[in-house]
């Protein structure tokens, strides 16, 4: 699997709510989703949970977590940085911070 | 429907309450009674509508869809055998019950979800009521096969039900996508545990409590919870043969991977980014028919954008790229907003708080991309008790296919927009996506129709025409947007295992032994 340069960062609220999580699940990972609903959002797991392999990129970690992207995606992606934030939601999906009243979200800037 | 009450939030709960028992609180509805969850949590539901409380719903988790799967199992072994019209005219019964309740469902739909009534009147409830129909007729008419081997040998194939399936349901139709798993799966004879989404709980538990006299206990189970408290473990479970689910892409890799632990079938329903192909001809007369495709351009506000077949990346032949803007940005100004229970009103809410955001992420990344907003591009401020809501201008940004407001589905009103030179141009950009759920063609010439039809990698291509969605026509998708189809009674053997019975009606040994 590939990886790339650091492309992701995160913001002080999701950088608090992902350490949060770590104390409940211990080591934990993002994949960015795409498609629809909750499609575009980035989904965070159990380190492991959620099985990477050739079809995905890492882009780089934040908090300690690896953050992964489908490699096609990534290829629509590329040319813009990502920050994890943090807002108040209930995002379907298998998230974990779901059931805690937020869900994190992507904020891009072009590089 | 009477209005000359002005519907708010107070009012149409007050209604509901009256008309369809409606409770602040919702326990899961297992073996045909209302079990609260096994650990005695609930979580809140808001409209958004207003952003306040609608209610409350279990917040269940492994122990809660342990048990809808248990009674599952105890239900499915009269109801897999029950004989196709006795499952038919069960299904007729909902069908009915629904219809009679039709407008407050619809109410009961927009206050959940935040979409406007005149489309939960006229499409969510209607649709939800016509799939019913249609596979209670599907499955009457279905019928095996017999294959003649030779004169002493036949192979009969007979459908027989999967047993118990796993449904998890998004939250931009939240009713009418239960239904289409629903319907399709009861009528084969499958019992279900049902999980609804997290955001929209409420109105299919109104449904189910509307029907819950008609339903035989245990075949339809209904679990609420989060997704990865109460969903993955659904996914997850050895005691189910299927799994459907609609979604988004990295939550159906994990299905997947859920099913491949147990090596079982999944359906997925992923998205898109639909492209909405208008040829230059389209403006050769100022008819009916370009009128109907200026409203074709303008179905990306349809359900507030929330549509995985939302029509978000408009083609335009560059020719008349110009005039053809302008008549559709005059027909974009005259979407009214307001409030979504307002029955003049035609863009609602969008389904959470979340989900505007990112909307507005969306927007701001395509802005910073360099694609220039020709309309809208911001949040749509509502006074009252819609302040709290959240609702977002039609937008169109005019751009590059290259660009993320092009490949990704935002989700919301918000219709990216660019021009091609020529046919082989429009079907490159048409397929230049990870998706393939939907599109549209729009020109007056036929066989330019059906080459873009059949050159376009996507599982509908609405051909001068958009957003319908009949029962009666295939619904699915190509590459990223997933596995498998809704609607159509090719969607039974979805729900179905084959039974080969192969027969010898010889007396005589084959001779090896």
């Amino acid at each position: 699997m590939a990886k790339i340069g650091e492309k992701v960062s995160v913001t002080k609220k999701a950088e608090n709510m992902i350490r949060s999580l770590q104390a409940d699940h211990g080591d934990l990972m993002f994949h960015q989703s795409g498609g629809c609903c909750d499609g575009s959002a980035p989904m965070c797991y159990p380190k492991g949970e959620f099985k990477v392999g050739s079809s995905d990129i890492l882009l780089g970690e934040i908090e300690g977590c690896e953050f992964y992207m489908s490699c096609s995606q990534y290829e629509h992606w590329k040319h813009t940085h990502l920050t994890v934030d943090l807002v108040k939601g209930r995002g379907a999906g298998f998230s974990l911070e779901s059931p805690r009243g937020y869900r994190f979200l992507i904020r891009s800037k072009v590089l | 429907m009477d209005q000359e009450v002005k519907l708010t939030t107070d009012i149409a709960i007050d209604q509901l309450k009256g008309t369809l028992n409606f409770r602040e609180r919702y326990d899961n509805f297992i073996g045909g009674d209302w079990v609260p969850p096994a650990d005695g949590q609930y979580f809140e539901n808001t409209t958004p509508i207003t952003g306040k409380k609608l209610g409350e719903v279990a917040r269940s988790n492994k122990l809660d869809i342990d048990r809808a799967i248990s009674e599952a199992h105890k239900a499915e072994k009269s109801w897999g055998k029950t004989s196709p019209a006795e499952r038919a005219g069960l299904l007729l019964k909902i069908a009915d019950r629904l219809e009679t309740h039709l407008e407050d469902i619809a109410i009961a739909e927009t206050l959940d979800n935040g979409k406007p009534l005149r489309e939960t009147m006229a499409a969510d409830i209607p649709l939800a009521v016509d799939q019913i129909r249609y596979f209670a007729a599907c499955i009457r008419t279905q019928e095996g096969s017999i294959s003649e081997i030779d004169n002493d040998t036949v192979a009969y194939h007979f459908h027989e039900p999967l047993g118990v399936v796993g449904q998890i349901i998004p939250w931009n139709f939240p009713i009418l996508m239960a239904i289409w798993k629903i319907a399709p799966a009861l009528a084969t004879g499958n019992c279900i545990v049902l999980k609804p989404a997290e955001q929209t709980p409420t109105s299919i538990m109104l449904v189910i409590e509307l029907i819950a006299d008609l339903l035989p206990p245990g075949v339809l189970n209904v679990v609420n919870g989060f997704g990865v408290e109460a969903g993955k473990p659904l996914a997850q479970h050895s005691g189910i043969s299927k799994v459907a689910f609609t979604g988004e892409t990295t939550t159906g890799r994990l299905i997947m991977q859920y099913a491949s632990e147990n090596i079982i079938p999944v359906t997925l329903e992923l998205g898109g980014k639909s492209p909405n192909i208008f040829f230059a001809d389209v403006m050769n007369e100022d008819d009916d028919f370009f009128d109907k495709a200026l409203e074709g351009l303008t179905m990306f506000a349809l359900n507030s954008g929330e549509v995985c077949t939302c029509p978000s990346r408009a083609l335009i032949e560059e020719s008349i790229y110009d005039s053809f803007m302008e008549r559709a940005i005059e027909r974009i100004k005259k979407i009214k907003t307001g409030s979504p229970l307002d029955l003049s009103t035609m863009i609602g809410a969008q389904a959470s708080n979340d989900q505007y955001e990112k909307i507005l992420s969306y927007i701001s990344i395509g802005k910073e991309e360099g694609a220039k907003a020709l309309i809208g591009g911001e949040a749509l401020k509502h006074s009252g008790e819609l302040s709290g809501g959240y609702y977002i201008a039609p937008t169109v940004l005019e751009g590059k296919n290259n660009m993320r407001c092009f490949q990704e589905e935002i989700f919301g009103p918000v219709l990216a927009a660019t021009t091609f030179k020529n046919e082989e141009e429009a079907l490159t950009l048409a397929n230049d996506t990870l998706y393939g759920l939907g599109a549209g063609v729009w020109s007056r010439d036929g066989t330019r129709c059906y080459r873009m039809g059949r050159g376009i990698k996507a599982g509908r291509v609405w051909t001068n025409c958009y957003h319908h969605y009949p029962a009666h026509a295939a619904f699915g998708g190509y590459k990223q947007s997933g596995i498998g189809r809704e609607n159509h009674k090719m969607m039974l053997e979805h729900y179905q295992q084959t039974k080969n019975l192969l027969v010898s009606y010889s007396p005589k040994a084959l001779g090896f032994f």
